[in-house]
């Protein structure tokens, strides 16, 4: 296992490491040891970007809860259950380019929500959702939310349908209410599935939102959106800094490689008799 | 039951219908934003946002259409997403083939390999793929960008086919072979044509993939004539003059393929996203 690892990695990872470690000075590649993450720790915008990224994994428990709890009633047969499935699901599948630049123009100073807001009388609350660096992030963390949601309801639902109907039934005999019902059969039922969804959106949170924030905010203003990823980009790709660039990619890689490999291990244990049965 | 049991019964499923409308709502908005902006003059854009058009135009399309550069991104974003998803499924079966019905040395590990790879973020190879593709002249070229594209998608559509070629029961192979058939006679007429389902699953997950992608087109097709739709997009945002209803109709038309992608393919769509996930 280790050995294909490696290998498959191997060359790409090692090129990383290698390029972390070097700056580029007239042309040669000379080896500078750690200098590239010490000014790393040192960039008030990268560390900015990591306390961003870790702001973000706090919507991890909300889409869980969320996703949770509709994917609960749908599965408790509300009228209309099949059409609020396929609604819900939308906004997973649509591009995160668009729909957030939609959210832009819905949250622009001038837009539909302050407009609304206005017009319901609560002007005090039409605040400047994008533009301004307090509220920028939670904005944004509001969209991931909206868009990450439908496929923890997809994930859970599905799972909640092949769960035995009895044994709801029993609990049911049992006397047991609905809270007890769901804290006892479903929540255990869908552990794999929720400790699936929760990895994945860790990973997310942490490494694939450089979307929504690129389209929505360019990691403005003044720097109060920056992610990781974004910095790499900017830092690999605007201001030509490779090397750079490639050590916050080292310790991106590092962060979401434990949580690839808890992931990984669970995966093992839930689907060890299906594999290579 | 009594009086107070049927009381909270009630209550308690009417809270759950207000909930499930109001995500609904939720979900909803943004895409009914996009429409109804759509067909709407700027004039009444600016005068009535949320509601209805008086009179729906269809000016905004036209514009949208003949807009800079909007049918050379439009097929940028088609050319990869055609070539990139053909690829990979090829590539795909065959080795999903060899992983579900042959035996080789380090087959375990190397399936092992593929799964933690699924969710290795493509920003950590960034650097590094740069830097490679640059060696090989191939930044800003439909090769390049398609080879990166199968290489992220070949993870998920190797473990999606595996797992799909493990329920075709081995009798029916044995059987085929037994009558003379190849390796490759057996995948071809049987595998294949049996997989249908799993095929089709894995065109629309990975076409959406490739269509919705951003970091990489932006980095691997930066010239203008060769950017993506995604990418076209993006650039609208930091204009100072900005035509919304002209740029809803252009997300609209950006979005079309993808949703008619998506009512072609729900069933499968979701399948595979569980597969992936629960198994």
């Amino acid at each position: 296992m280790m050995v294909a690892l490696l290998f498959v990695f191997g060359y790409p990872v090692a090129r990383l490491i290698m390029m972390s470690l070097q700056r580029t000075s007239k042309g040669q590649e000379v080896f500078v040891g750690l200098t590239n993450y010490m000014a790393l720790f040192q960039d008030e915008v990268f560390i900015r970007a990591v306390r961003n990224n870790l702001t973000l994994v706090l919507n991890v428990p909300v889409m869980v809860v969320v996703a949770l709890l509709l994917a609960i009633f749908l599965f408790e047969r509300i009228r209309g259950w099949k059409i609020y499935q396929t609604t819900l699901f939308l906004p997973y599948l649509l591009p995160i380019v668009v729909v957030g630049l939609i959210f832009s123009y819905i949250f622009q100073l001038s837009g539909v929500l302050n407009e609304a807001l206005v017009a319901i009388g609560l002007p005090q609350l039409a605040l400047d959702w994008l533009g301004s660096p307090k509220l920028a992030l939670w904005t944004i963390m509001f969209v991931i939310i909206w868009k990450e949601v439908g496929l923890g309801v997809v994930l859970f639902l599905a799972r909640l349908m092949s769960v035995e109907e009895e044994l709801f039934d029993a609990a049911r005999i049992d006397g047991a209410n609905w809270w007890r019902l769901q804290w006892h059969i479903t929540i255990p039922q869908l552990s794999t599935v929720i400790e699936f969804f929760t990895i994945i959106s860790v990973i997310t949170m942490l490494s694939w939102v450089f979307n929504y924030v690129y389209v929505m905010t360019a990691g403005g203003p003044g720097n109060s959106t920056m992610v990781t990823e974004l910095y790499v980009y900017l830092q690999g790709f605007r201001y030509n800094q490779m090397n750079l660039a490639a050590a916050a990619s080292v310790l991106i890689l590092v962060i979401t490689g434990v949580l690839i490999f808890v992931q990984f291990r669970l995966r093992e244990r839930a689907g060890e008799e299906e594999t290579f049965a | 039951m009594n009086r107070s049991d049927k009381f909270w019964h009630w209550m308690g499923t009417i809270a759950r219908q207000a909930i499930v409308i109001l995500a609904t709502l939720m979900s909803l908005f943004p895409v009914y934003f996009m429409v109804v902006s759509a067909f709407k003059t700027r004039g009444e854009y600016i005068a009535n946002k949320w509601g209805l058009p008086t009179v729906p135009i269809l000016d905004n399309f036209a514009t949208a259409f003949a807009g800079e550069k909007f049918l050379i991104r439009f097929a940028n974003s088609t050319i990869l997403t055609v070539g990139s998803v053909g690829i990979s499924l090829i590539i795909a079966c065959l080795a999903a083939y060899a992983f579900a019905r042959m035996d080789f040395p380090g087959k375990r590990a190397i399936f092992n390999v593929l799964l933690s790879l699924m969710v290795v973020p493509p920003v950590v190879m960034l650097v590094p793929l740069f830097v490679s593709m640059v060696h090989l002249k191939l930044v800003n070229t439909y090769p390049g960008t398609t080879l990166i594209y199968v290489g992220l998608l070949l993870p998920f559509s190797v473990y999606l086919m595996t797992n799909f070629f493990r329920t075709i029961p081995r009798e029916i192979m044995e059987a085929a072979h037994i009558d003379g058939a190849s390796s490759f006679g057996v995948f071809w007429r049987i595998m294949m044509p049996l997989s249908a389902p799993a095929v089709i699953t894995l065109i629309v997950v990975n076409a959406l993939w490739v269509w919705n992608e951003l970091l990489i087109a932006l980095v691997f097709m930066q010239k203008d004539e060769l950017k993506t739709l995604m990418v076209g997009i993006t650039a609208l945002r930091s204009k100072h003059y900005v035509d919304i209803p002209v740029t809803m109709a252009g997300l609209f038309i950006a979005t079309l393929p993808i949703v008619v992608l998506y009512m072609f393919g729900q069933r499968y769509f979701i399948r595979g996203l569980v597969s992936g996930a629960v198994k």
